[in-house]
């Protein structure tokens, strides 16, 4: 008796699974879309209902990942032609890189009603390759300054429109009250490509410097690199905020959004977050700048775009891109602008969002920003000539394991743990290794 | 009170406040999680953290209106126990022929099967994904199923042998000698003699099911993804998640910590059978 309910609980348990086996008897193309939890995509999620309600012969199915864990998701998928995923969520660094594998499908019937020329030209010049665009931009997003207003009228002190790294640091110094909860100024200590690196390559290309040269020699012991690092840590371990080396780009939204920053450079998306009374305390403090630079303002901000595309393993790619033109529409902006309001519509995409007065009443950064995606060309990062594209990354795919590790020793260096010399040095040599093993170098 | 008597109270205090320090740092991580769960994302962000607070159920409203929390439930009941009761009916026999009919290589055997675990995870990702990629496993409860059997069977043949070469010859010679069959001989005699050690075994096994994330963020989508794979989707790149997540792993551990809290006697007495003869 006993052997049967032990049998019988372990059908139970076992049948669901095996009941997967057998194909779902279903008519309608299924659409598998791995995305990331951004609130902008989470919108997406939710309003796609009504793409179904149109559509009612595509299903869609999310997926919903980490940023890193969606990349590795990805990555495997379309490297074992696994054809698990119809659209996929990928930013500028990926695009050009996996449509040189064809690993993605080129957006080759794009609509007339689309009006794709209405897509910001450095957005859509970033998803391209060989002239074809192969994804289509969800939300783009450059750099800007945000500071305290109450803080900075308080002191005296005005924020220039268009200000330098030395101007802000000049300001830092003056708002820095750590006594009080403040800290001068807030920015991305944490190692990682996409989180400390993704600053600091902007602001060395600021002091005129670059990653590689034309050989591809790697240029990290640089005057430039050394002068921008040391100027970063500095500021940082002057007027930043303890455990600096611990915070990226959610750990400062958080800080500044609790009211503990006087200043802070980061991404454009952050000012609809900063606006939100549930997410900061700090709504109606907040003025907004320029992004920074030093000597020269090219590649001094960078630019990134989380954009869809059609994975070339799909077996459903016309559904998938009727979806992405859907997506990404100027229909799809007016959906979210009637749902949520202007403030909420996807940022950096579209001229024709900029050009709304509904939504430059209900964004006040909104030229800013236009004028910071307008003037980040990922393909003049520098003021030296570069053989690469990317502005705060390097379009190559080595890159990812070598910004986390330059990442890494200027965290150290941030952390106080060795000089910014000997980080450099050692990214150096790292580095070279790396490019040498690649077959970049010889 | 005489003065033994008050040091050994004193002792007894000693020991008492230990324990509770010891204990409250293993839980802190658990009761922070728990905490935050009930704060806005503002106040899941404030520093220095507030202990005392308007609790909320916002975040867990969210969580429960962007997803499908009983469908991963449910796959991780199915997943979870079926890989459980696949572990431990493959298990049985195993342990049972090692443990009273062993050879020259069952020592050699038991070791290359703990070896299997010494390999990190990410180490077989891409041949374990082009495996279930040509076998349609992708996605499906019945790979997952697969998967953590593979992946706990060493363990649980483990535990089981160590319980029943505890268990004297006699018995099972004196089984034999009265006609039990080899099925006879486990489900009448080993398994009454060494219950909490199996249970233990199967509780331990459901824990390690429950929880583990490389292969079911990796594996699975939509179909067949578990509470693990429910946690993963609130980790946000940009924009405050902490009290989501903390809401959405508090969600996702309260199942297997009702469980756990109501099995622990036994899992604890299960752990430690046979081991004070």
């Amino acid at each position: 008796m006993k052997t049967h309910i032990l049998l019988g609980l372990a059908s139970a348990l076992l049948l669901p699974g095996l009941g997967m086996l057998a194909p779902q008897a279903d008519a309608a193309t299924t659409l598998t879309i791995a995305t990331v939890n951004n609130p902008d995509m989470i919108v997406m999620q939710r309003l796609s209902a009504k793409f179904e309600a149109t559509h009612p012969d595509i299903k869609l199915n999310w997926i919903t990942l980490e940023e890193n864990v969606l990349r590795q998701r990805v990555t495997t998928d379309i490297a074992t032609h696994a054809g698990g995923m119809d659209i996929v969520t990928v930013g500028v660094y990926e695009v050009p890189l996996w449509a040189k594998r064809g690993w993605l499908t080129p957006f080759t019937n794009i609509p007339a009603s689309y009006d794709v020329d209405d897509i910001l030209k450095p957005v859509l010049s970033g998803l391209s390759y060989d002239g074809k665009p192969f994804a289509l931009p969800f939300y783009a997003e450059s750099q800007m300054t945000y500071y305290r207003t109450d803080l900075a009228q308080k002191a005296g002190v005005t924020v220039p429109a268009e200000p330098t790294w030395p101007q802000l640091a000049a300001i830092a110094d003056k708002l820095n009250d750590p006594k009080n909860g403040i800290y001068g100024i807030c920015l991305r200590g944490k190692a990682g490509w996409g989180e400390n690196m993704g600053q600091i390559g902007p602001v060395v290309n600021g002091f005129g410097g670059r990653w590689f040269d034309l050989k591809w020699q790697p240029q990290l012991t640089s005057q430039p690199w050394e002068d921008g690092v040391k100027f970063y840590v500095d500021l940082l371990r002057k007027d930043g905020p303890p455990g600096a080396v611990s915070n990226g780009y959610n750990e400062t939204l958080a800080l500044f959004a609790a009211g503990h920053c006087a200043m802070w450079v980061d991404a454009t998306v952050s000012a609809g977050f900063l606006a939100n009374p549930k997410q900061s305390t700090v709504v109606g403090k907040v003025g907004y700048a320029a992004p920074p630079y030093t000597t020269t303002k090219i590649g001094s901000h960078y630019l990134w775009a989380w954009s869809l595309a059609v994975p070339s393993t799909s077996h459903n790619a016309a559904a998938a891109q009727e979806f992405i033109t859907w997506a990404t529409s100027k229909d799809y902006i007016k959906l979210v602008a009637d749902d949520q309001g202007w403030a909420s519509v996807p940022p950096g995409t579209r001229t024709s969002t900029y050009q709304s007065p509904d939504y430059q009443k209900a964004a006040p950064f909104a030229p800013i920003v236009l004028n910071a995606i307008d003037s980040a060309d990922p393909h003049h990062p520098s003021i030296l000539p570069v053989p690469y594209t990317g502005i705060q990354y390097v379009g190559i795919p080595e890159f990812q394991g070598i910004g986390t590790s330059v990442g890494q020793q200027i965290a150290a260096a941030i952390a106080g743990q060795k000089t910014v010399k000997a980080a450099l040095a050692e990214s150096q040599s790292e580095t070279a290794r790396v490019m040498r093993r690649a077959g970049y170098l010889q | 009170m005489s003065k033994a008597s008050q040091q050994r109270a004193m002792r007894k205090l000693v020991f008492t406040l230990i324990g509770w320090v010891v204990g409250l740092l293993m839980a802190f991580p658990i009761l922070w999680m728990a905490l935050t769960a009930f704060k806005t994302e503002r106040q899941a962000v404030e520093t220095p953290p507030a202990l005392f607070f308007h609790p909320t159920l916002e975040s867990f409203a969210t969580v429960l209106a962007t997803t499908n929390y009983l469908r991963f439930v449910f796959n991780s009941v199915a997943i979870a126990g079926g890989a459980t009761l696949l572990s431990v009916a493959l298990a049985l026999p195993c342990a049972y022929a090692m443990a009273f009919h062993p050879s020259p290589r069952t020592k050699g055997i038991l070791m290359w099967m703990l070896s299997t675990k010494m390999m990190p995870a990410v180490g077989v990702l891409v041949p374990i994904y082009l495996l279930f990629r040509n076998l349609h496993l992708l996605d499906t409860r019945t790979g997952m199923i697969g998967i953590y059997t593979l992946m706990n069977l060493p363990i649980v043949i483990w535990m089981l042998y160590s319980f029943f070469r505890d268990v004297p010859h006699d018995i099972v010679e004196a089984g034999l000698l009265d006609g039990a069959n080899t099925r006879q001989q486990i489900l009448r005699l080993l398994l009454p003699l060494t219950a909490p050690g199996v249970a233990a075994t199967i509780l331990l096994n459901l824990v390690l099911c429950w929880n583990e994330a490389f292969w079911s963020i990796n594996l699975t989508a939509t179909n067949a993804a578990p509470l693990t794979a429910f946690i993963a989707t609130f980790s946000s790149p940009e924009g405050l998640f902490w009290a989501k997540l903390s809401a959405a792993s508090l969600l996702a551990v309260a199942p297997i910590m009702v469980v756990g809290l109501a099995t622990q006697r036994h899992l604890v007495s299960g752990l430690t059978f046979g081991a004070v003869k």
